[in-house]
């Protein structure tokens, strides 16, 4: 068999496990966060379908497949269409640069447990989460509804006070790992994970990721008690699906990239390494959940205020001092 | 600086409650396995009940029917040999009705009254048409010693005038002139 059928092959099979995996994952993210976040309520969450409610996320796809796909009249029908997709397919796209182990040996040939090792990787993952953007704004513009475009609206302007901080934040990491690829980032955490160099630098960019996701207390394009939903206010049946699996994949795109930027990524002892990859997506998710469970939404302006205020700030001191470290 | 050691601070905390409250007992009533039992007086189901002696206390004065916000309670008087009035039928339509509870408060006699009994969920709207067979129980209710015939003073088989409890006898009107 020559090597591009067998390496083809290979890649389609690894696109389809991630795809089903993320899939399968993100419809019981939903289920773990409504059950966690319930208890954060001293409440029970979802426990009628099925033991503890574990067949909820599949009675939810069910209802979602089978609902009536309004288009409104007044709506921008071809953009109206399009963007519940953009949301969606980049928030699928950026898991492919995202190691889950180092490589299989399979007939005498190395596979690597990625989808692709871009040598950009981080700049490719910022650009598809900024594309992700687009999919809200234009979902929030399509609507002609006025709180499908302010949600939007917000969506863009939340994005300019967030970005750079994401951005920036990342710069120290960079420079200690000397590469964009993902891959020698959790190579170069043989040793220690980055966490413990880079307190900081975690911090600003869990803030900033949060934000990205568009999750309490930075959900003001969604904001349901002011705005209705938000940019998928006019949105229903699967359409509105794909915002809301988008923002799941979001979700645990953003906590496997934290586990590999700074949680050491697949390493970890005796379990395999899908599994520690797993475990510390599942662990930011809680977090980010227990975030959700405490704090209440920001003011729109008070988040240009921390973006651009403190954030943007601090991580360029982050970055000054990383510098000195590493030249001394 | 104090500024935001003080913002920390205030973050803490916040996280330290949500935290402790992930183990405590959720205070969730799960509510077909446990029916939280309402106050006697509560509005529900709505009965027509019997006095003491077992014979119907509604006297069909039509009083429940006009109250009725919402116009559900309808039925038909008659009267019986003994001098009783009733209600050849009584109906009361729960697709309609509100549970204002007007009805009871209008009643003279105690007949009409609120039950806790809310669970009258149904598939067919039909079927929240309550005959007076449906509606007629078998116990007093909340009042549990009231006869209105035995203080009411008319003429009947519970009593003549003057007869009854609390009662004077009535005054001939002729020998009473001034």
């Amino acid at each position: 068999m020559p090597d591009w059928i067998f390496g083809f092959i290979i890649l389609i099979v690894k696109l389809g496990v991630v795809l089903l995996a993320l899939l399968l994952l993100a419809a019981y993210l939903v289920w773990v966060e409504r059950k966690f976040l319930a208890r954060l309520q001293i409440r029970y969450g979802p426990n009628r379908a099925g033991k503890f409610g574990l067949l909820q996320p599949i009675a939810d796809t069910i209802k979602m497949l089978i609902k009536e796909d309004i288009v409104p009249a007044a709506a921008d029908r071809f953009i109206f269409l399009l963007a519940p997709a953009v949301v969606a397919t980049t928030a699928l796209m950026m898991f492919a640069v995202v190691p889950f182990g180092s490589h299989l040996t399979l007939w005498g040939r190395q596979v690597p447990l990625v989808i692709t090792d871009l040598n950009v990787g981080l700049l490719y993952i910022f650009a598809l989460s900024s594309l992700g953007v687009y999919g809200v704004a234009m979902g929030g513009w399509a609507s002609n509804s006025k709180y499908s475009l302010l949600g939007g609206i917000r969506g863009a302007a939340q994005m300019i006070s967030y970005e750079l901080a994401l951005g920036l934040s990342l710069v120290p990491i960079i420079m200690l790992a000397d590469s964009f690829s993902i891959v020698d980032i959790v190579n170069a955490q043989a040793n220690y994970p980055f966490i413990i160099v880079q307190p900081f630098a975690f911090v600003i960019f869990m803030i900033s990721a949060m934000a990205e996701s568009k999750r309490i207390p930075f959900d003001m394009p969604e904001a349901e008690n002011e705005l209705g939903a938000g940019y998928h206010t006019e949105y229903s049946g699967i359409r509105f699906g794909l915002f809301f699996l988008g923002e799941y994949v979001h979700l645990q795109v953003l906590g496997a990239l934290v586990a590999v930027l700074f949680l050491g990524g697949w390493r970890g002892p005796i379990l395999p390494p899908p599994v520690w990859l797993l475990i510390k997506m599942i662990l930011v998710a809680l977090i980010m959940i227990w975030v959700r469970g405490t704090l209440p939404r920001l003011r729109y302006d008070q988040l240009m205020a921390l973006g651009w205020k403190v954030l943007i700030p601090l991580s360029l001191i982050n970055i000054m001092v990383t510098g000195a470290i590493l030249l001394i | 600086m104090k500024d935001a050691i003080e913002a920390v601070k205030a973050l803490a905390i916040g996280f330290a409650t949500t935290f402790k409250h992930l183990f405590r007992k959720p205070i969730t009533e799960e509510y077909p396995e446990y029916k939280r039992p309402l106050p006697a007086r509560s509005r529900a189901r709505i009965i027509l009940t019997r006095d003491p002696d077992g014979a119907e206390r509604c006297v069909a004065c039509y009083l429940c029917s006009a109250v009725c916000p919402v116009s559900c309670i309808s039925m038909q008087s008659a009267e019986k040999e003994g001098g009783r009035r009733y209600a050849q039928w009584f109906r009361i339509n729960f697709a309609r009705c509100i549970y204002c509870g007007f009805c009871e408060e209008a009643c003279p006699t105690s007949a009409i009254q609120l039950t806790p009994q809310f669970e009258n969920c149904k598939n067919d709207i039909l079927s929240f048409v309550y005959e007076k067979k449906d509606l007629l129980v078998d116990h007093q209710g909340k009042d549990k010693e009231y006869n209105f015939y035995k203080y009411a003073g008319v003429a009947t088989d519970v009593g003549q005038k003057g007869e009854h409890i609390k009662e004077e006898r009535p005054v001939n009107i002729k020998s009473n002139l001034p």
